[in-house]
């Protein structure tokens, strides 16, 4: 365990929230509108914990359970993703399939929770967000294979910090092919725009809102911040690999991931600005054609 | 200069992949455009001396003719046979996706089969031909019109182009002139008889004409 690992969690912890205060805004921007502040997801959040929880009385030890088993899940995913070549607090080979398989039991627990409430609205949900992420999750290892492949290393901290300049210029093609499918994996798992809309509240046409549509108080509290968290661990992912400023500082490579985060964030509401929801028929063949630009770059690594 | 011709021919095998995925008729026409618009800029790449005048006129009756005649042609065909804008395949989107990339390992594997292939420009060259002719093959069987059959039919074509550049560097000026005037009158034949079909017998899925009886 390495001190300076921690700056991750704690950015994270500090900063996530923020990133999609900075969303909307760009939003709001977008539309013509002036949008709430970058901070008030952080207000809404200090509301939220100062109410109180409401429970259905059909509901089990496994509803409650799900936001802090989803929240402690997410810090753990943390835990392991390194700054640029600043090595994350928690780093040994393999961690890649830790991180897949911690991201997937925060799922399953949402899952279950919604599926604990008994409401036929909140199972459709569960029975979307499963179907999505079955198609997704193999999108994400196909474009992990690729990177450690790339780089002969089976842990985050090797992969990342291997990633320069240099290696742009030099497989630059594969390289950004991995990114455009971890664009899409960032967009699937968070359920923002072409796969899902974060603002609507139509049961019908929601992914994951629908499944925390029970909770109430602290738990929704939880949820909404775990949510950012997950954005926050999946844009590090993606920026990691599109900003190889790797100076050997560890002051420098945070900056540049945090001005990378931001750029992200603003990226992502430029998309959700210019894009419309796909018809959920169409979203499978989306994250399909995502896994098929994965599979090209891993076959191409492999040659 | 060979990691440009390394991103042009990926760019490629996206823009087949493209073909087998997306549903809207008239993105796959301007798919297939930019594909002619590359495989002129591969004809530019895999050239090691100085660019001649043979291979500017190739290169320029490529990008006209794959880049912008065709396109305009099967858009029209496809305005005035009055063809609904959707793809409607035998084989699923998805399924189809993962066939077209799973063929690329395949068009590898071919190619170390092969022996002397090594066309000296780049190691992606052929894999990249015999990836976009199994897409057109795909094309061709998989699809219920008969315009995305001529797409089909393009893409092989392109394959077979992309084959013939790198190879045959020195007959290259002959050969493609003849394939591409060849392909052009194809694409037109086509576009007319579509037109004639469609005018005949109200729609042109090929599925129900072979069940026809006079």
């Amino acid at each position: 365990m390495r001190f300076i690992g921690l700056c991750q969690p704690v950015l994270a912890l500090m900063l996530a929230p923020l990133l999609r205060g900075v969303i909307n805004k760009v939003k709001a921007l977008f539309a013509g509108r002036c949008g709430p502040s970058v901070f008030q997801p952080y207000r809404d959040l200090a509301k939220l914990l100062g109410k109180g929880a409401v429970y259905s009385g059909t509901t089990t030890l496994v509803f409650r359970l799900a936001p802090l088993v989803g929240l402690s899940a997410v810090v753990v995913a943390l835990a392991l993703l390194p700054i640029g070549s600043v090595q994350a607090m928690l780093a040994f080979p393999g961690d890649i399939i830790l991180f897949a398989y911690v991201l997937g039991l925060m799922r399953f627990f949402t899952v279950l929770g919604a599926l604990d409430t008994g409401s036929s609205f909140e199972g459709m949900g569960a029975s979307r967000e499963v179907q999505f992420s079955a198609l997704v999750e193999p999108v994400l290892m196909l474009s992990m294979a690729t990177l450690a492949r790339h780089s002969g290393s089976i842990s985050f901290s090797g992969i990342y910090s291997s990633i320069t300049f240099g290696v742009w210029m030099q497989a630059g093609p594969t390289l950004a092919m991995v990114s455009a499918a971890l664009l899409v994996v960032c967009l699937a798992e968070n359920s923002r725009i072409p796969v899902d809309d974060p603002n609507t509240h139509l049961e019908l046409t929601m992914i994951h809102e629908v499944m925390v549509l029970d909770y109430s108080g602290p738990d929704l509290a939880f949820i909404l911040y775990a949510a950012a968290l997950k954005l926050w661990v999946f844009g590090a992912l993606l920026v990691g690999l599109c900003m190889p400023l790797r100076t050997g500082w560890a002051m420098m490579d945070i900056a540049a991931f945090l001005v990378g985060m931001l750029l992200l964030a603003i990226v992502i509401g430029v998309i959700e600005s210019m894009m419309a929801r796909l018809r959920l028929l169409r979203v499978p063949q989306m994250l399909v054609g995502a896994g098929a630009i994965a599979i090209i770059a891993l076959v191409l690594v492999l040659r | 200069m060979q990691v440009w011709t390394d991103v042009i021919l990926i760019t490629v095998v996206l823009t087949n992949l493209a073909l087998t995925g997306l549903s809207s008729l008239g993105t796959c026409i301007r798919v297939m455009a930019l594909q002619g618009v590359l495989l002129g800029l591969i004809t530019i790449g895999v050239q090691r001396e100085q660019l001649s005048l043979h291979v500017l006129v190739l290169v320029a009756g490529t990008v006209a003719i794959k880049g912008f005649v065709f396109p305009r042609l099967l858009k029209r065909a496809i305005r005035e046979a009055a063809i609904r804008q959707e793809v409607e395949p035998f084989v699923g989107f998805a399924s189809s996706l993962l066939i077209g990339s799973l063929a690329l390992p395949f068009a590898i594997w071919l190619t170390g089969r092969l022996p002397h292939l090594d066309a000296g420009v780049s190691p992606l060259l052929v894999p990249t031909a015999f990836h976009a002719i199994l897409i057109g093959l795909l094309l061709i069987v998989s699809r219920r019109k008969a315009v995305t059959q001529v797409l089909g039919y393009l893409a092989l074509e392109n394959g077979i182009f992309v084959f013939g550049v790198g190879l045959a560097r020195q007959a290259t000026f002959l050969v493609e002139m003849g394939i591409l005037l060849d392909v052009f009158v194809a694409v037109f034949v086509m576009g007319i008889a579509i037109f004639h079909i469609s005018r005949e017998f109200d729609h042109i899925d090929t599925d129900q004409l072979s069940q026809l009886k006079e």
